[in-house]
């Protein structure tokens, strides 16, 4: 590989000296990994890049730092993941192990988004958001701010090991690793109190976890985003496998349009475009590639669909006079509708997108159900197996239960117990007291879960089923809480 | 292979190892070096875990493996972790066992503690008479019920545990039922007699001529300890025999046994083996298993 350009592509435009050296002709599965320079370049999807990678990159490091008052004795992190107190916090949202459902239908909803716009526009995520492609743009801007633009870059890689060479490496690697820090830093602040456990990192009285999790981040973050990057999309990611099952012909994807782009090939100032294609080979868009692949072989496994070589292509076009788009979104479906002079279409509306969107709406609306309808108190029943029943010497028959009573609020609340079952049943409280009308008052603790020993008894009369189903029902006159949950009392009658 | 060149292989293009078999050569195609790499790291650590855990076994003149520079044990750590639950338990049992057993059901934290820590040693130690869930077998009383022998209280049921039953402690419960036929007070007609009295007590189908003629042997034989109507009388642990509850069984057959051999069943006293915070545990559990009556 040589630094120097070969000559001209045409008239204002040199053409570079760059091999895809990650194209599948070029790749070799024993062969060590030849380094990529990307070249600088700026335009709408530059552009776009650039936002979305403040943005992204802004709510991960600045999310923890957010408060969101909760009152006394309560955390005033708005996203925190308490693993000891075992609750997850999100704004107005206080998640408990058991509605671990909740974050379940979150990725799942996530997963939804990922199939629909990958079934739209690609691999956006790809290009856009992933933190590998977010994080791996932000290491090579640093390397570009450090050691200069492809060329330079590249001289310094052949350079001998001069003391200028080992100030910039180390300042790069120096820069790296204070970007993975941060990020591992950063992940440990959504487990703690963010302000306590950025204080206590650094006297040495953060728990054992948070060296171990920043260390291990700070660690993959250097790795994947500054030694492997895009050998982690290539080799270690199933998305790129998995995402041909969403594509189909109408999905867009960076194409390099081959019916106006061939025959490529050098243009001098003068020339008639006419009987040759606009690609005059000038090479920028495999310069600016991440990947290290030229666009124009056609849609491969290893192009994240960043669209850096539409930017690339749109400014040479601009300069020899070319209308733009040699390079863009486009489908497959497009590509045969311009070979038969038929219009270009983009199709929205498919079988597969109306499947996704209708899934993603599903699911969507059941946990928006479940939230609007997510009460303050939640009710568990365990009725004893061993042994199931206990006849009494008067002939009546008793049931235990262990009744847990779920309390959300951050005050001790008192509920009221009852019991429906079709026949009067004593209720018998350990601890409380017995009730012979069904109905109970029982103290639940604040935010905690509160086991209560229930004992059930049904007359000698009763005995006449093998079982009666009961209703427990707890209510708070306090807070209006109010669950029920279904048990069955057993007889011990078998007929 | 002699010599700096690369020896080629011309098929394949593939440098070779320059081993060569009847004109068959060895290509040389290494592992991937990530493979590679990781393989020396594993060496590096098993070289340092060598150094710092207990590795190598059985030096000659030394018991078990070499310590290591961590002196890492496992039976070290269960010891420890031992020690530290006892030690996170340790104020928990003090306050149960300070406690007045009465007090411990309205305190909820107090309950919950004693209830575990009952339940656990109920598994330990009763289960295998009384069953896991305390339901009893024949001979072994269920404690979930309402029936008690020597009295349902928590004091009563903590003086069970205590001494227990004919257990050969000095303070232990004790009474016996006389071997009726066994021992020759009673003749075969009369224990006969005796028995459909009994079953007509609680409400059975019996002899009523026989029953008629067991009155007057229940109230000469039996009453001083069940009582004239058979109720039962704690003091003595006699069993209450106008009831649905047997603990042997109320059947004529198991009836006649009973009162021919007599039943004498023994539960060992635990004043020496358990502590007092874990017999206090004890006597929370089974009492609040459903039967416990006020003290």
């Amino acid at each position: 590989m040589d630094v120097k350009h070969q000559g001209l592509a045409a008239d204002g435009v040199s053409r570079l000296d760059v091999a895809a050296v990650n194209s599948a002709t070029a790749r070799a599965l024993y062969k060590a990994r030849e380094p990529i320079f990307p070249k600088r370049v700026s335009g709408r999807f530059r552009a776009v890049k650039w936002a979305l990678l403040i943005l992204t990159l802004g709510v991960y490091y600045g999310l923890p730092w957010l408060r969101w008052p909760r009152g006394a004795g309560e955390p005033s992190q708005a996203v925190l993941v308490d693993f000891e107190g075992g609750r997850f916090y999100f704004f107005f949202l206080e998640i408990w192990p058991q509605e671990i459902y909740f974050i379940t239908g979150l990725l799942i909803l996530a997963a939804l988004t990922l199939f629909l716009v990958t079934a739209l526009v690609g691999r956006v995520w790809c290009g856009y958001a992933c933190p590998q492609t977010v994080w791996t743009d932000l290491f090579i801007a640093a390397e570009r701010f450090v050691e200069g633009d492809r060329n330079a870059r590249i001289r310094l890689d052949r350079a001998p090991w001069t003391a200028e060479k080992i100030t910039k490496r180390g300042a790069k690697h120096a820069i790296w690793l204070l970007i993975a820090f941060a990020t591992g830093g950063a992940w440990i602040l959504y487990f703690h109190d963010a302000p306590t456990i950025a204080r206590d990192f650094f006297t040495g009285d953060a728990p054992g976890s948070a060296y171990l999790f920043a260390g291990l981040l700070t660690f993959t973050t250097y790795s994947l985003a500054g030694l492997m990057r895009e050998q982690v999309c290539t080799y270690m990611c199933p998305w790129p496998r998995i995402q041909g099952a969403m594509t189909d012909h109408e999905t867009l994807e960076v194409t390099y349009r081959r019916d106006r782009g061939e025959p490529r090939g050098a243009h001098k100032k003068g020339e008639p475009w006419d009987g040759r294609g606009d690609c005059v080979d000038c090479r920028q868009c495999v310069a600016v590639c991440p990947m290290g692949i030229d666009i124009r072989d056609g849609d491969q496994l290893e192009c994240i669909n960043c669209a850096l070589c539409i930017d690339a292509c749109d400014e040479i076009m601009g300069k020899i006079g070319r209308p733009r788009g040699l390079i863009a979104y486009d489908s497959a479906v497009n590509a045969e509708r311009r070979a038969q002079k038929l219009k270009p279409r983009f199709r929205p509306l498919r079988p597969r997108t109306i499947y996704y969107a209708a899934a993603w709406l599903i699911v969507a609306g059941v946990m928006l159900a479940g939230l609007a309808t997510r009460t303050q108190a939640e009710l568990s029943i365990l009725r004893d197996r061993n042994p199931t029943y206990v006849v009494l010497s008067d002939g009546s028959v008793r049931n235990g239960y262990e009744v847990k009573i779920l309390n959300k609020d951050n005050v001790a609340r008192t509920f009221r117990l009852s019991v429906e079952a079709g026949v009067p049943l004593e209720v018998r409280v350990i601890g409380t007291g017995t009730s012979p009308d069904g109905s109970v008052a029982l103290e639940a603790r604040p935010d905690t879960v509160s086991p209560f020993r229930v004992f059930l008894t049904a007359p000698k009369e009763a005995r006449t089923v093998p079982s009666l189903d009961v209703t427990f029902r707890v209510e708070s006159a306090e807070s209006g809480a109010l669950a029920t949950t279904k048990s069955v009392f057993q007889t011990g009658s078998r007929t | 292979m002699s010599g700096s060149k690369k020896d080629i292989d011309q098929v394949s293009g593939y440098e070779t190892t320059g081993h060569e078999w009847d004109g068959i050569k060895e290509l040389n195609r290494p592992l991937p070096r990530w493979w590679v790499w990781i393989f020396y790291a594993t060496i590096v650590w098993s070289i340092g875990y060598m150094i710092f855990m207990p590795a190598i076994p059985g030096l000659p003149g030394m018991a078990g493996a070499t310590p290591g520079l961590r002196n890492h044990s496992e039976r070290t750590n269960v010891a420890e972790a031992l020690s530290a639950a006892e030690a996170a338990r340790g104020p928990l049992f003090a306050k149960l066992a300070g406690a007045s057993l009465g007090s411990v059901e309205n305190d909820p934290e107090l309950l919950q503690f004693a209830l575990a820590a009952g339940r656990s040693a109920f598994g330990d130690n009763c289960a295998t008479c009384h069953g896991s869930g305390a339901q009893g077998f024949k001979g072994y009383p269920n404690l979930n019920d309402d029936v008690w022998l020597w009295g349902g209280g928590l004091s009563d049921i903590k003086q069970t545990l205590l001494y227990g039953i004919r257990s050969g402690h000095p303070d232990t419960r004790q009474s016996d039922m006389p071997a009726f036929g066994r021992d020759g007070i009673l003749s075969g007609a009369e224990i006969h007699a005796v028995v459909n009295h009994v079953l007509a007590l609680s409400g059975q189908e019996a002899d009523a001529a026989a029953a008629a003629g067991g009155r007057a042997i229940f109230a000469a034989q039996c009453a001083s300890c069940h009582g004239e109507a058979g109720k039962g009388l704690r003091e003595f642990g006699a069993p209450n025999l106008t009831d649905a509850e047997w603990l042997y069984g109320g059947d004529y057959e198991t009836l006649r046994e009973t009162v021919t051999n007599s039943r004498r069943g023994v539960m060992p006293y635990w004043a020496d083996r358990l502590d007092e915070g874990t017999i206090d545990a004890l006597a929370i559990y089974v009492h609040t298993l459903g039967g416990g009556e006020g003290s």
